[in-house]
């Protein structure tokens, strides 16, 4: 866990009085809406269909038990006793009022938690590795960076009106479970010839309406130069990013426009100005920062505890082991992941009593910490694995032990159109239905890893694009109807998904995936071929041809 | 940008003017009687362009009580009953069309 310290407590609090004065001014009409929306906005207060939605940051996924708590009590005292994590590693309420609103946001500076970077033309909440710190292997604690990234660019004047808004992920593992490529910057931490930290730097990644897959634009930049090099990004991207055009504004465009080459020359350019200058990182600084990040006091531990041999005589328990549970850097630990995706359950929802109850078992069995992922599942990043039969049953008690991680029906989808304003369709639903059609454990282990995600409308908040297979809703004819995408992928081999023919309606949906995966079973070459690998092999035909032949 | 107002408002059909409750969100619906209504039922209905505009007038000036009025379609059933005209209106006026979490 990482300490905050004074000046975030004051910062946190001055901008809840503040927010507190807005509304006050807001619902006097003393501030009309044009003039409140923007502030609204920077506090994470949008809002949608039936409702204000409010937006917590919880940066780089982590959150300690008391937070977790607090979030419930926010869900159970101003919304509808539930929350929901996004695959931006934030949470959002769906039904608070604004006039509740400063007090929600008060309760959550209690524990440092805040709305911060969640909305608007800024740097946005930093998002890394929900196993940073914990994961063996890692060159070192992504958080660490993560959080330097996230004090050096919160409130940043110079940054916080951008062409658009602008998003930092972050990992320091070979595999990337943050989807480095999928951002406006992504960050890989990695070790030069000398032994030294630094990050390779990736540009111009995003999805929406025109999706890239971010390039690298420096091999390797020392650590202590991070946040020069970041630095002269941004300012070649508020020079030269469009503003005249909302759809054009993003640096991906930018970097498309001007091309990989020529953008990297003028940040060179704009860095010889500022590389050795303040912003230049000193060992001091860093560690300053790595100190208060707390650590377990982890015990010397069984790698193969007695209570566990045991305990995995019972198949449902070996199972969800197998399935939910990770390698942990230190020994006799694991890594464990709570599915927010039941069968029949809206992805990524919780409700305040499974979040008292989660936070309750981080205190009993993960030193009090908890991480959210991008896929909008939690962890709990330090259980002892002697303890894994008793967290499992306490899981399961409360519905977050569904052995479905990275399969078929752990979706990731979007809010779509039950919630969101701008939505073209229902996105929760289709999720839904999946799950269930999914829903046995054992077909999902039959398939592997496959990752399906659902947007409602272009957007892309469900990271369609590169799902395995992507779902997008559209409107035709005041229809819904949806755009099926296969191939893509999110991590170390990001890649763009291929459309397979034309959309179908809502209540085909969910047959067309079934054609597809029945498709996948039929022509991989071994059970290890993963669907991706099998698209890959074969291109779209076969599962167009499979779709489409009797549609 | 040109105000929506300052554009010519073409509806097809029966339309209403509604728009979210600045305090809390709720979906209203303007009334003929210069109000707002959580029901539907209770709408001004207006059939043409020009009513259309004044009635969106009327309600975009009342920038305390309502944020982001617009005009939407619905359609009237036989028996009188007034039904939002499309997907998104039918989800605004019913709600989710999911159970909600806390209800499983
Ligand atoms: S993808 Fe579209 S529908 Fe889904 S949450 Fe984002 S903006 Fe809303």
């Amino acid at each position: 866990m990482y300490a905050y310290d004074e000046i975030d407590r004051a910062i946190v609090s001055e901008r809840v009085d503040e927010f507190r004065d807005q509304v006050r001014r807001r619902l006097s009409g003393e501030l009309t809406e044009d003039e409140f929306k923007s502030l609204r906005l920077m506090n994470g207060v949008y809002l949608q269909l039936h409702a204000y939605m409010f937006r917590v940051a919880i940066p780089y996924g982590t959150l300690s038990s008391a937070q977790l708590r607090k979030l419930a009590h926010v869900a159970r005292t101003y919304d509808r006793g539930y929350g929901h994590f996004t695959t931006r590693q934030n949470i959002q309420f769906n039904w608070i009022a604004l006039k509740d609103l400063p007090d929600a946001l008060a309760d959550l500076a209690e524990v440092g938690i805040h709305a911060m970077q969640t909305s608007g033309n800024c740097t946005r909440n930093v998002t890394a590795d929900q196993w940073a710190g914990v994961v063996p292997g890692e060159i070192e604690d992504a958080r660490v960076w993560a959080e330097i990234l996230r004090q050096h660019t919160a409130l940043h004047p110079e940054f916080s009106f951008l062409p658009r808004k602008f998003k930092f992920a972050i990992t320091a593992s070979d595999h990337d479970r943050a989807a480095i490529k999928i951002h406006d910057v992504g960050l890989r931490l990695r070790k030069n010839d000398a032994g030294e930290t630094g990050f390779e730097v990736l540009v111009g990644g995003g999805l929406g309406r025109s999706p890239f897959i971010g390039k690298t634009i420096k091999p390797f930049v020392r650590g202590r130069d991070i946040l020069s090099y970041v630095e002269a990004i941004l300012r070649v991207y508020n020079q030269y990013g469009r503003r005249d055009n909302i759809y054009k504004a993003r640096i991906k465009i930018l970097v498309h426009e001007l091309g990989i080459d020529k953008f990297a020359a003028e940040v060179e350019e704009e860095w010889k100005q500022i590389a050795e200058g303040p912003l230049t990182l000193d060992d001091e600084m860093i560690e300053d920062i790595r100190a208060r990040f707390i650590y377990p006091d982890y015990a010397k531990l069984s790698d193969s505890p007695e209570e566990l041999t045991k305990a995995k005589a019972d198949p449902a328990f070996a199972m969800w082991l197998d399935n939910s549970a990770a390698p942990h850097k230190q020994p006799g630990y694991a890594i464990v992941t709570l599915s927010l995706k039941p069968v029949g359950g809206p992805p990524g929802d919780a409700t305040a009593e499974q979040m008292d109850a989660i936070a309750d078992l981080a205190d009993k069995y993960s030193f009090g910490e908890i991480r959210v992922g991008h896929e909008q599942n939690l962890a709990l990043p330090h259980v002892a694995k002697r303890d894994l039969p008793a967290l499992w049953a306490a899981l399961d008690k409360i519905g977050v032990a569904t052995p479905n991680i990275n399969h078929v029906s752990d979706i990731i989808a979007c809010p779509g159109l039950d919630y969101c304003s701008l939505a073209n369709a229902r996105s929760i639903p289709i999720a839904q239905e999946l799950s269930r059609r999914f829903a046995d454990p054992a077909t999902g282990r039959l398939i592997g890893r496959l990752h399906i995600n659902i947007s409602g409308c272009i957007n892309a908040c469900g990271h369609h694009h590169v799902g395995h297979i992507g779902i997008l809703g559209v409107e035709k004819n005041d229809q819904e109807v949806y755009q099926i995408t296969i191939g893509g992928r999110a991590d170390e081999e990001a890649k763009l998904g291929e459309l397979i023919g034309p959309a179908v309606p809502y209540d085909q949906v969910a047959d067309v995936i079934e054609d597809i995966v029945e498709a996948y079973l039929a022509l991989r070459e071994r059970p290890e071929e993963l669907f991706v690998d099998t698209v890959k092999r074969l291109g779209v035909e076969p599962f167009k041809e499979r779709v489409y032949a009797t549609r | 940008m040109t105000s929506p107002l300052q554009k010519k408002i073409k509806i097809h059909g029966p339309s209403v003017v509604t728009a979210n409750r600045t305090s809390d969100g709720v979906v209203i619906w303007r009334t003929a009687d210069h109000g707002w209504s959580t029901d539907l039922d209770d709408a001004a209905i207006v059939r043409d362009g020009e009513t259309a505009r004044a009635l969106l007038t009327e309600a975009t000036a009342d920038d305390v009580g309502a944020v982001g009025p617009y005009i939407a379609p619905v359609t009237i059933a036989d028996n009188g009953t007034v039904l939002p005209g499309n997907l998104r209106e039918q989800i605004r006026n019913t709600g989710v069309t999911i159970e909600l979490p806390a209800q499983v």
